[in-house]
């Protein structure tokens, strides 16, 4: 199981990384689209939009199901990937490059509590 | 403890997903299911389908008994090797399991069944042939494995494994089978596509699999086996029917002999409740979503349900099979609550794409 250590991640398979002017983009793991298998569609949040902490953003529907990506910390959405929208197999080739979105977090203390990759690690073995 | 088939170790090998499939553990996919359901589609794919079970039926009232056990008329298997798909009802009417049976030789018939049912219709078999004192054995046969191969490349990739086989198997009309030695090679299959399903010894299937595997065969899971048979618009048994659903709205009235003098279990329930629901297709017309099974449909005529949905490696959009008003007509638009939206579909014949083509 493919899990970088220079990302942070959620228990619901989220993955995150944080960029220079404060931003986190957002993906799901390597494990999830293993989970999910081949997928077809993807729907992300508007530009703009306020999400809580958890709140459903995005969804991604393999052949299989459908799961909500949620987010990682309270904030806004500044940017999505519309690539993965019109290539959803671009998750499958490569899940850590296939971001879904990007969000300003409203202060620094969710990103501080998400799980490193070794807790993450643990929690799909859990 | 979950039943494995005689080629478990080998879909491990390839690398397989493994799933439970009715008490089975079966290969979901090998890596990607629509490139396995492209392949199926525009050369050759097989399928490891052990995990459904034979059954033998031999004795001088094994025509008799099948006359009265199926919904279908088996008199319509007027020479050895022809096929029949059909159903078996339960005294209400409702499908314990949908199957095919083959005419093998005279007092000799062979019917295959769902893998999750096996037992249940096993069960419900000899209770009749009991009840009905009928002169004939049951033989469920779990020494035997079952492999589809399908595809336009198929029959001709089957040849190059068992050349002795071309001979008998090239004129075989569609839903036909012949005896090749120890193989039980039929025209029949669950994907829209040509090729056989081929029954034999399960000591010599994983041989007979290495050998179209390094002919180029691509092993295909149940994921591609699903959207495949969506595709061709055939049914599922447990998510498109079940014993509580009437075969004439399941969309298989077509395998249900009404008409001629013979009675069989279930028959007079169904005389008693005609059709209620149409059975057809729907293929989404927005891009955003995909039809699942569940899912409610809303029509100018009442409320349906889809029965069973995915989304169409071929087409490129979602399709699924419902069960919608009897009012209901093909070419309609209709709205499928998807979420909190309501996307539109269009009503369509349930066959969405054959050999190849797009009939939608």
């Amino acid at each position: 199981m493919t899990i970088p250590a220079n990302l942070r991640y959620t228990g619901t398979h989220e993955w995150i990384r944080k960029e220079a002017d404060g931003a986190l983009t957002v993906g799901i793991t390597e494990h999830a689209q293993e989970l999910l298998g081949d997928l077809v569609f993807v729907e992300l949040p508007g530009v703009g939009k306020e999400l809580a902490k958890d709140q459903e953003a995005a969804i991604v529907e393999s052949v299989k199901a459908a799961s909500d990506v949620y987010a990682p910390v309270a904030g806004k959405i500044t940017e999505v990937n519309e690539a993965v929208v019109k290539s959803p197999e671009l998750i499958n080739q490569d899940a850590y490059a296939a971001w879904l979105f990007k969000i300003m977090p409203s202060s620094d203390a969710d990103y501080d509590a998400l799980l490193d990759a070794a807790a993450y690690e643990k929690a799909c073995h859990e | 403890m979950e039943k494995k088939t005689a080629l478990n170790a080998i879909h491990r090998q390839l690398g397989a997903k493994m799933v439970d499939f009715g008490g089975w553990d079966m290969p979901l996919h090998y890596g990607s299911q629509i490139e396995e359901h492209h392949a199926v589609r525009n050369d050759s794919g097989m399928f490891d389908v052990s995990h459904m079970c034979a059954v033998d039926l031999a004795g001088p009232d094994a025509k008799k008994y099948l006359l009265r056990l199926v919904a279908n008329n088996v008199d319509k298997l007027q020479n050895a090797g022809k096929a029949l798909y059909s159903a078996m009802l339960n005294e209400n009417g409702g499908v314990i399991d949908d199957l095919i049976v083959y005419f093998v030789e005279d007092g000799c018939f062979r019917i295959v069944v769902n893998a999750g049912t096996a037992e249940k219709d096993l069960l419900w078999m000899n209770s009749r042939q009991a009840e009905w004192e009928s002169r004939v054995t049951i033989t469920p046969r779990r020494d035997l494995s079952i492999v589809a191969v399908q595809g336009p490349n198929a029959k001709a990739r089957v040849w190059q494994a068992l050349p002795g086989a071309r001979a008998v198997t090239e004129s075989l009309k569609p839903f036909c089978a012949a005896r090749v030695g120890d193989y039980f090679i039929a025209t029949t299959g669950y994907t829209g596509e040509t090729g056989f399903e081929i029954t034999l010894p399960s000591s010599m299937v994983q041989d007979f699999w290495k050998k179209l595997l390094d002919l180029g065969v691509k092993p295909a899971g149940l994921g591609a086996r699903d959207t495949l048979r969506l595709e061709a618009g055939m049914n599922l048994y447990g998510q498109d029917m079940d014993e509580k659903v009437s075969p004439l709205d399941a969309g298989l009235a077509w395998t249900v002999d009404l008409e001629s003098a013979r009675d069989f279990v279930g028959k007079a329930a169904l005389l008693a409740h005609p059709q209620e629901r149409q059975f057809l297709g729907l293929l989404l017309l927005d891009q955003n979503g995909v039809l699942r099974a569940h899912q409610k449909v809303l029509t100018a005529s009442g409320e349906g349900e889809i029965t069973s949905g995915t989304f169409s490696p071929t087409l490129e959009r979602s399709i699924a099979l419902a069960r919608l008003p009897f009012k209901t007509a093909i070419g309609e638009t209709v709205k499928v609550e998807i979420r909190n939206k309501q996307l539109a579909a269009k009503v369509v014949k349930p066959c969405f794409v054959r050999n190849g083509k797009a009939f939608v």
